[in-house]
């Protein structure tokens, strides 16, 4: 074959190594571009805020606050980068975190051992993410509109049962599961710790496992993964059993920090999660998400409320400012976004 | 004689009264470019989806390496070495090249953790052996990225990493420019002389004719010419052929129908 007859896509030797993805700084920018561009948001927010009142964002306490309530938001935002990915949506986690709280506390009212209570959660949240998605992927269902159906269903459950009433476990306070899951370490609450041990391990569940890579192909491409063998349902009902996992982790961090289930556990969470997969650079259209964005979005939205309150402004504020971080990440992530069809 | 890889015998396919196929064969030999060639509805992807097992045919045998196979099916074709590349929906666009190539077959340690590392080696080797390297990309660029035919080779690599003895490529080139259609040429030509056989389907006679060892010309679910390269003087004389088939009543073949029976 002569040289004139070797087609264009023949490759140049000397260019090897000098491509800008084996770059380590570059190819790591280009890989993580969504995480990154929220990284910003946050930087630039935080220092806004410290700028607007140095005297209470410099100081560790306000820190500590949002550092208790965080843990529950990341076990409930995580999984959700998930299911969006596969091209899917989630509206229950709300009741099924509630559930899940719910079976918790029922054993440990009973008597039993508080490690018990979070196996019994643990199971309950894993059933109910099991039967959510059965539902939506078996029946062929909408996932917008049959979540949401679940999340009435299983919260009204929850009311019948209990006729509205709370439970107190105060005799977690005498617990060590109090002090492993619920208390405090070097300053910082410790299921903070469980909280980022979560996101790490889910996002190496994310990027570096075939579950995770199943979830990309499946939200980008269905009809592809099916005829490559990829047993698409399954994938998606196990996108749909790990938020009903992680549901089931933020009730029983919820429920330990409050030491009170209450009937309404997770409903406040419904809106502000689902804004913190956004916000976080997972778009919505399927095939590709950060669950590193999806935390950092979290921890944007957390800070929000307390940072408004924190600055000076009154709690009117609050809704106003939730609303434009979200419309304007939104559009920072537009921008960064390169969408391929 | 080079083996035969796969025969389908008198297929015939119907859809309630509507013969989509009336008695079509078609084999392909190792190391062989067939090309199949028909204007929409003449029963072309009825073809390939039987050939791939996804769509039975209602009479008719088929027959692999001169073995008769039963129950044929989307498996049983697998099984065969036989990868088919549908048109729109073979890639995951927002995925890198690696994940497609391994896609539904990833290299994974326990628990279904990702080797990465041999992945990427495993991905590079291929796409070398296809001729398809390039300074632009790498296997962990992403598929979005790239030029259609080049989209074509990440399709090729995947099916030469699943073992595939015979690759049907549907309408690689329509949609292509010039320098891509001749980009899909290379990679075709590289795997036929690794001994595999590709299926190239298309309606532009011109890259049919380009690449093709043998073109089998399908009209109305007949099959209307079978001829080698060698007995088809230019790409011209095929598509008068074409346009004759075209005619809703002609009177007489052409010169090229006394080849019919060939080879």
């Amino acid at each position: 074959m002569t040289d004139a007859a070797k087609t264009p896509v023949e490759a140049s030797d000397a260019a090897e190594a000098a491509h800008p993805l084996d770059h380590p700084v570059r190819g790591f920018v280009a890989a993580n571009r969504a995480p990154l561009g929220t990284l910003a948001v946050l930087v630039v927010m935080m220092a806004i805020f410290i700028a607007a009142s140095p005297q209470v964002f410099l100081e560790w306490n306000i820190y500590r606050s949002v550092l208790t309530t965080l843990p529950v938001a990341l076990f409930l935002v995580v999984p959700l980068v998930f299911v969006v990915t596969a091209g899917e949506i989630d509206l229950s986690f709300p009741a099924t975190m509630g559930f899940s709280a719910w079976m918790f506390a029922l054993v440990v009212q009973a008597g039993f051992s508080p490690y018990l209570g979070l196996a019994a959660a643990i199971a309950t949240g894993a059933l109910l993410g099991f039967l959510v998605g059965a539902l939506v992927v078996y029946f062929r269902l909408s996932s917008l509109i049959a979540t949401l159906g679940m999340n009435f269903m299983l919260r009204g459950l929850i009311q019948i049962a209990t006729q509205g009433k709370s439970i107190a476990l105060l005799s977690l306070t005498q617990s060590s599961v109090k002090s492993v899951f619920s208390g405090i370490l070097v300053g910082v609450p410790t299921q903070m710790f469980w909280a980022l041990a979560f996101v790490m391990f889910a996002s190496l569940l994310f990027n570096r496992n075939q579950f995770g890579a199943h979830v990309k192909i499946v939200g980008d491409n269905p009809d592809s993964a099916q005829q490559m063998g990829i047993d698409v349902n399954l994938v998606r009902v196990k996108a749909f059993v790990f938020v009903g996992l992680g549901a089931a982790l933020a009730g029983f961090f919820s429920t330990m920090i409050n030491v009170t289930w209450w009937p309404t556990s997770g409903d406040g969470y419904l809106l502000p999660a689902l804004a913190s997969v956004f916000v976080g650079g997972t778009p919505t259209w399927g095939g590709v998400g950060t669950v590193g964005g999806g935390a950092i979005g979290a921890l944007i939205v957390s800070f929000i409320q307390t940072g408004i309150v924190g600055a000076g402004l009154s709690g009117f504020y609050v809704q106003f400012f939730n609303g434009l971080i979200i419309i304007l990440s939104l559009i920072g992530h537009r921008w960064n976004q390169i969408r391929y069809r | 004689m080079a083996q035969r890889l796969i025969e389908l015998r008198n297929i015939t396919k119907s859809f309630g009264r509507v013969y989509a196929l009336g008695g079509v064969n078609l084999s392909v030999d190792a190391g062989e470019v067939v090309g199949l060639i028909g204007d929409n509805g003449a029963g072309k992807s009825t073809l390939i989806k039987i050939l791939a097992g996804v769509v039975k045919p209602t009479s008719g045998e088929i027959l692999v390496r001169g073995e008769p196979v039963h129950g044929w099916s989307a498996a049983r074709s697998r099984e065969a070495g036989i990868e088919t590349v549908f048109q729109d929906r073979a890639l995951a666009v927002q995925q890198s090249i690696v994940r497609n190539i391994f896609m539904g077959c990833e290299l994974k340690g326990p628990l279904g953790w990702l080797d990465t590392a041999r992945e990427a080696r495993e991905a590079e080797r291929l796409m070398r052996e296809i001729g398809f390297t390039s300074k632009v990309f790498t296997p962990r660029s992403i598929v979005g990225q790239l030029s259609g035919g080049e989209r074509q080779g990440v399709a090729i690599a995947r099916a030469i990493y699943r073992q595939a003895d015979l690759i049907v490529l549907d309408e690689p080139t329509t949609a292509l420019s010039i320098t891509e259609t001749n980009k899909v040429f290379h990679f075709v030509r590289q795997v036929r002389e690794s001994g595999r056989s590709i299926v190239f389907i298309g309606h532009n006679i011109h890259h049919v004719y380009g690449i093709a060892d043998r073109f089998v010309v399908l009209d109305r679910g007949k099959m209307e010419l079978e001829a080698k390269r060698a007995d088809v003087p230019s790409a011209e004389a095929l598509i008068s052929f074409m346009e004759d088939v075209a005619k809703p009543n002609r009177p007489g073949d052409p010169g090229l129908s006394e080849t019919k029976a060939a080879p």
